[in-house]
């Protein structure tokens, strides 16, 4: 059995005595009251202050615990909020690639929901998706997910999953052999999976502290998503990522 | 201007200040955002603070610019846009403002504007400025400003107190502030304070002395479209290239350069803008004549607008006054819990009824309570009261133009909520489209600046740049619409003639 991380049992330490002052401490209080040098207790007092679980009052220098630290029992964020915060920029995604922009949450382990739909920029007439569930093995943003998430190797070990074109993937070990490479590469992608003469590339939005709440993608034709060998273009994904990166920015700023 | 690859954009609106970094395509490129505190010192009295708004303008523009990895020799121009209506008064000397800025929403002057009218009538100044006498407009608020204080009165006459809306606030800081700030406004902005002729784009004397504003300390009228002064700090250098009022920044935005289009922005209230073209329309039906916007030297364009006091602020009411969401969005997700409102509507006449009713003494009502409504109820109401006041604009549009509109164009933070957008397109029984910019507001005053520098060679070839980002076809069976809007009227009638004189407070 491996041993305990004594940096990690010395943080937990700070918040335990943080929780418990009635009133903010400084650097020195917090390193007499648990035995620790003052560079230790500086180190892990930095730490917890970059992930957000404490905070520093402005005027004294002091600390005292953190609103992400509270936080933590809260809901994940609420999908009309994420459309919200997503807005402007999956709008300048839509308007750069010149194609369709969705946002997909998963709402059931292999179902995805469509939270935001920007049309193709081309003013043809295109009905609106929001509120449409997708099959999450099956398309981008559905593993652009499903690659994050902790159930996904029970879920899909054993799974046999339904075919929609002849290249929908229909086994759940294959499925998990192609969410490795999404972990890769950081992006998803489908070819016709779903639907004929569709491709789609998507990103995982992350929220700040890291966890996958959601997934963006582009979605297109085959012939202008992908390259001559019918490969997703790498220079489409990174625009998808620079979204991603960019609601996630949003995201923080919902928290300050 | 070969490196030359964005124009800034400063929103500067009632809840709160942005700054947006535009590309060449009319592509958003960053964006950074401050709320300022709404001061609520009294019921019906809405102030901010206009030193807190200047800070933010100096604090978001560095931060679009860092984010979009720019630096202010790639700025082509500034454009801004702001809250309209909202006035302030500062010292020319020190430049600090002599009290907080009184905003649009603020029905302080009931009273006087009550007087005024029982003088000549509500529209005794309509063929002038183009508006009914409402506390909603600048001039009232001057004098009543001036009235409280002999002295200011004095030095307002001299000059040396200055007033300004939140843009002609801004230019003047930007452009030196005490040290040789430009003190001006532009034709939108100006056609918003009752003190302008509508068709000489003038301060009319007559309208000076009906509210009694010297006119030492009124800025000079300019037109939308044109290089005011280079920036002296912020981004030193680059040029002030445009000012409109919010509202019509986003007719701009949106590209609705010909008579007939039109454009709904929802934010914190709501605001349907008409293009009717070169000369100012006068409307029958409760509408405002504005002017539209002005590019440079060429004839004014003329618009007709409905304007609706309440929309999103009720949303924030929701969440800040009632703590049932903790955003805004939220009120979706609350609403969907329902199938229905349950029999319940919600008038939001926070500030008296705006367009087309004009109740200034009406207030608001939550009507058709029972133990059965729940919260959800309430934000179906809440997003309804949005959906029927839109529709009783366009009523008023129909009404006055001869002409049923057959879409509307939306743009607003409000545009991302779609339960409100397909109820919209539900009761209006059209449909309606957001372009692939919501932040209108932002990108009109973008193009107006990009125009006047030659960033976009003209203003035709801005349309090319407009496309269809979503759009919401109507579903609503024809009998319901007609039964819930007749319960809406009824609810909205029961809100007269609530506000008693008596009521108004001290200072009028
Ligand atoms: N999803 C939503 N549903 C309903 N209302 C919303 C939603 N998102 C935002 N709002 C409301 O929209 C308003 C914000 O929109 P926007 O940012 O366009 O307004 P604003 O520009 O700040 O207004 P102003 O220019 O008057 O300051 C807020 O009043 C908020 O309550
Ligand atoms: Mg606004």
């Amino acid at each position: 059995m491996p041993g305990t991380v004594q940096s990690i049992e010395r943080a937990a330490a700070v918040l335990r005595l943080l929780a418990r002052s009635p009133r903010p401490l400084g650097v020195v209080e917090i390193a007499n009251a648990l035995s620790l040098p003052k560079g230790t207790a500086h180190g892990i007092i930095r730490t917890l202050h970059g992930v957000g679980f404490i905070a520093q009052d402005n005027r004294t220098g002091r600390y005292r615990l953190g609103k992400d630290l509270l936080r933590l029992h809260d809901p994940p964020i609420d999908h009309n909020e994420l459309r919200a915060r997503a807005l402007n920029w999956t709008d300048t995604l839509a308007s750069r690639t010149g194609e369709a922009v969705r946002i997909g949450v998963l709402t059931a382990p292999l179902e995805i929901t469509i939270v935001h739909h920007v049309f193709r920029p081309d003013d043809s007439v295109q009905v609106m998706d929001v509120g449409r569930v997708l099959p999450a093995h099956a398309c981008a943003l559905g593993k652009a997910v499903l690659a994050y998430h902790p159930d996904s190797s029970t879920v899909l070990r054993d799974a046999s999953l339904e075919a929609f074109t002849a290249r929908t993937v229909t086994t759940g070990r294959s499925l998990l052999g192609q969410l490795s490479t999404v972990r890769e590469r950081g992006w998803a992608s489908d070819v016709e999976e779903l639907n004929g003469g569709e491709a789609s590339i998507a990103v995982p939005i992350r929220d700040q502290g890291g966890a996958v709440v959601a997934s963006v993608a582009v979605t297109g034709s085959p012939k202008t998503v992908c390259d001559g060998g019918r490969n997703p273009r790498p220079r489409l994904a990174a625009r998808v990522a620079e979204t991603s990166r960019a609601i996630t920015g949003e995201l923080a700023i919902r928290r300050e | 201007m070969a490196n030359q690859s964005y124009v800034v954009a400063i929103d500067q609106g009632t809840t709160s200040t942005r700054c947006i970094l535009f590309d060449h395509a009319g592509r958003l490129a960053s964006v950074a955002q401050r709320e300022h505190r709404q001061i609520f010192p009294r019921p019906g009295w809405v102030e901010h603070d206009a030193a807190e708004i200047w800070r933010n303008v100096e604090r978001v523009v560095p931060q679009a610019i860092n984010q979009a990895r720019a630096d202010s020799s790639q700025i082509a121009a500034i454009g801004i846009a702001n809250q309209r209506e909202t006035s302030v008064l500062w010292e020319r000397r020190t430049g600090r403002p002599v009290a907080n800025a009184i905003t649009w929403q603020d029905t302080r002057t009931a009273s006087l504007v009550d007087q005024l009218s029982a003088e000549g009538g509500t529209d005794r100044f309509r063929d002038r400025c183009g508006l009914p006498l409402m506390t909603y407009f600048s001039g009232p608020r001057i004098r009543w400003m001036l009235a409280r204080d002999p002295v200011l009165r004095e030095q307002a006459e001299r000059g040396e107190v200055l007033f300004g809306t939140m843009e002609t606030w801004l230019i003047w800081n930007l452009t030196g502030g005490p040290e040789g700030g430009l003190h001006v406004t532009d034709v939108t902005n100006a056609s918003r304070t009752m003190l302008m002729d509508i068709h000489t784009l003038t301060w009319d004397d007559d309208l000076l002395d009906a509210f009694q504003v010297p006119r030492a300390m009124l800025p000079e009228i300019r037109s939308n479209v044109e290089v005011f002064a280079p920036t002296t700090t912020v981004l030193p250098g680059v040029p002030i290239a445009a000012a409109l009022g919010d509202q019509q920044a986003a007719l701009f935005g949106q590209t609705c350069f010909s008579p007939g289009e039109a454009k709904c922005t929802y934010g914190t209230g709501a605001f349907l803008l008409l293009n009717t073209g070169p000369d100012p329309v006068r409307s029958s039906h409760g509408l405002l004549s504005t002017v539209g916007y002005k590019v440079g030297g060429d004839d004014p364009v003329y618009a007709l607008e409905g304007s609706i006091a309440v929309t999103g602020s009720l949303v924030q009411w929701l969440r800040d006054r009632l703590g049932l969401i903790s955003s805004a969005p939220e009120i979706e997700t609350l609403a969907l819990e329902v199938e229905d409102n349950g029999g319940c509507y919600i008038v939001p006449a926070f500030s008296g009824l705006f367009a087309p009713r004009w109740h200034s003494e009406a207030r608001g009502l939550i009507i058709g309570l029972t133990s059965y409504i729940t919260k959800g109820h309430l934000a179906r109401a809440i997003l309804e009261a949005t959906a029927w006041q839109t529709r009783e604009v366009v009523d008023a549009m129909n009404a006055d133009s001869g002409l049923a509109l057959t879409g509307l164009k939306v743009d607003g933070g409000m545009t991302s909520d779609n339960l409100l957008m397909q109820t919209i397109a539900d009761v209006l029984n059209v449909p309606v489209e957001r372009p692939m910019v919501s932040e209108t507001v932002s990108l009109g005053a973008a193009y107006a600046a990009g125009l006047a520098v030659g960033f976009w060679p003209e203003l035709k070839g801005l349309r090319r740049h407009w496309h269809r980002a979503a759009r919401w076809l109507p579903e609503m069976d024809p009998g319901r619409r007609e039964r819930e809007y007749a319960n809406w009227q009824r609810a909205v009638e029961r809100t007269y003639d609530w506000l008693q004189h008596d009521d108004d407070g001290p200072g009028t």
